[in-house]
């Protein structure tokens, strides 16, 4: 019990200094839980977050525009890679990462949900959809797991491309002929209220903020990085011309921030619960893409085998 | 893209089983540039060391941030152990750092 005590208060002070938890450190069986889960549903978020961008990859308008697309759902896969690579640290596997994706048990961020029905929807989702994570991501940098952490700045420096070549593409679009401008309209009241939704339930909904943030999990709370977002993008859609899709928008001099109308949270759980447009559609395309490697993945491992056993072969 | 997905009401918590299978895990290491350290980066799955190290180039090195990499099989990497960490590296032993003698301002730097 004595030895128990110190584990934990040495995990404590580690948190209270404002240093990183390693892997091998100590940490309460919850601390782990919780970090598995984050962690893990972030990546499955990176590794779905492909299939509305890649629907668009063969139909880009123009070359250079095709081969932002390719390298930004590269990132996507690249990020999910990380991210996997620091769930394995608290002990889980990749393979079990998986299963537990493709049997429902661990969810994507709800974001990747909806469908992306125009161009202008990879505009929106760069600008949006990736400022809004970047928002997120920026904290999560500084969060207590160290490989979390470290996963977060690399994946923070390769991020702001991804929102800055989907306001070029807004900006284009915007300029561009009525018919052009009205296909961003579209796309921005289409992607703006689950992008803001993207921060999770108010602060007074969401029961494990207060733990996360005793834990230094999250730094800043759903709301507060909500807000953030928004103070940020309303200039950026005014620059545009463009409406932000909300009639209770308006700037509050006594606040310094800008009022938002409610969001429609019953929407929010519907697709969270898997009822969102696109749930069954991202998941059956994940599970086949899966199901259809099996045989590399065997073929792989069949190859090393055999070139293991022929090195053996050749020493002995 | 991100994240956090809140808890559904009657969400199953995920068992840890910790099972190994699928690839082997290997450890990825670069080097930003000559005359720099390898440095730890990250983990991938392969099947063998060749796919070992074109996967660490895909996953580490989209962005020119290596000219070199390592990939080495994780269960073969040794640890020092956390509690072992005051024992070990916590030895202040002031008189191995230069500040700790004084010398007198008439010298100027040394």
């Amino acid at each position: 019990m004595a030895n128990e005590l110190s584990h934990e208060e040495r995990f404590e002070a580690i948190l209270a200094a404002d240093q990183k938890i390693e892997p091998r450190d100590w940490m309460p069986e919850a601390y782990r839980k919780t970090m598995i889960r984050q962690i893990s549903q972030h990546a499955h978020s990176e590794v779905i977050g492909q299939q509305p961008e890649g629907n668009w990859i063969t139909r880009a308008p123009t070359l250079r525009r095709k081969a932002i697309l390719m390298a930004k759902v590269q990132d996507e896969a690249g990020h999910g890679l990380y991210l996997y690579s620091a769930a394995e640290t608290l002990g889980i596997a990749r393979d079990e990462l998986n299963e537990l994706l493709h049997s429902g048990r661990q969810k994507y961020s709800s974001i990747f949900n909806y469908p992306t029905l125009s161009w202008a929807d990879m505009g929106a989702i760069g600008w949006l959809v990736d400022g809004a994570a970047i928002t997120n991501q920026v904290m999560l940098t500084r969060t207590s797991y160290g490989p979390y952490s470290r996963a977060m700045i690399r994946v923070c420096k390769e991020e702001s491309f991804h929102q800055r070549q989907g306001y070029e593409i807004m900006i284009a679009l915007a300029n561009g002929t009525p018919a052009q401008h009205e296909m961003a309209q579209d796309a921005l009241n289409r992607f703006w209220w689950p992008s803001i939704s993207m921060f999770g339930p108010p602060d007074d909904q969401s029961p494990n903020t207060e733990q996360s943030m005793a834990w230094k999990i999250k730094l800043e709370t759903n709301d507060a990085l909500r807000q953030r977002f928004i103070d940020m993008t309303v200039p950026q859609a005014e620059f545009l011309g463009l409406t932000i899709p909300d009639p209770d928008l308006k700037w509050n001099e006594e606040t310094k921030h800008y009022d938002f109308g409610d969001i429609d949270w019953d929407d929010f759980w519907q697709v969270v619960k898997g009822n969102g447009p696109c749930n069954r559609e991202r998941m059956a395309h994940k599970q086949k893409a899966w199901d259809d490697g099996a045989w590399v993945r065997e073929a792989a491992m069949a190859h090393a085998s055999k070139q293991h056993d022929r090195t053996l072969a050749a020493t002995a | 893209m991100s994240y956090e997905v809140p808890l559904i009401e009657g969400e199953t918590e995920a068992e840890l089983k910790g099972t190994a299978g699928g690839y082997p895990l290997w450890e990825v290491f670069v080097r930003a540039s000559r005359g720099l350290n390898h440095v730890h980066v990250g983990s991938v799955h392969a099947s063998d060391v060749d796919t070992a190290l074109q996967n660490a180039r895909d996953v580490y090195t989209r962005r020119s941030e290596g000219v070199s990499l390592w990939v080495v099989p994780s269960a073969a990497i040794s640890a020092s152990e956390p509690h072992d960490q005051d024992a070990w590296f916590d030895s202040p032993k002031a008189y191995r750092h230069p500040t700790f003698y004084e010398i007198p301002e008439a010298i100027g730097h040394m």
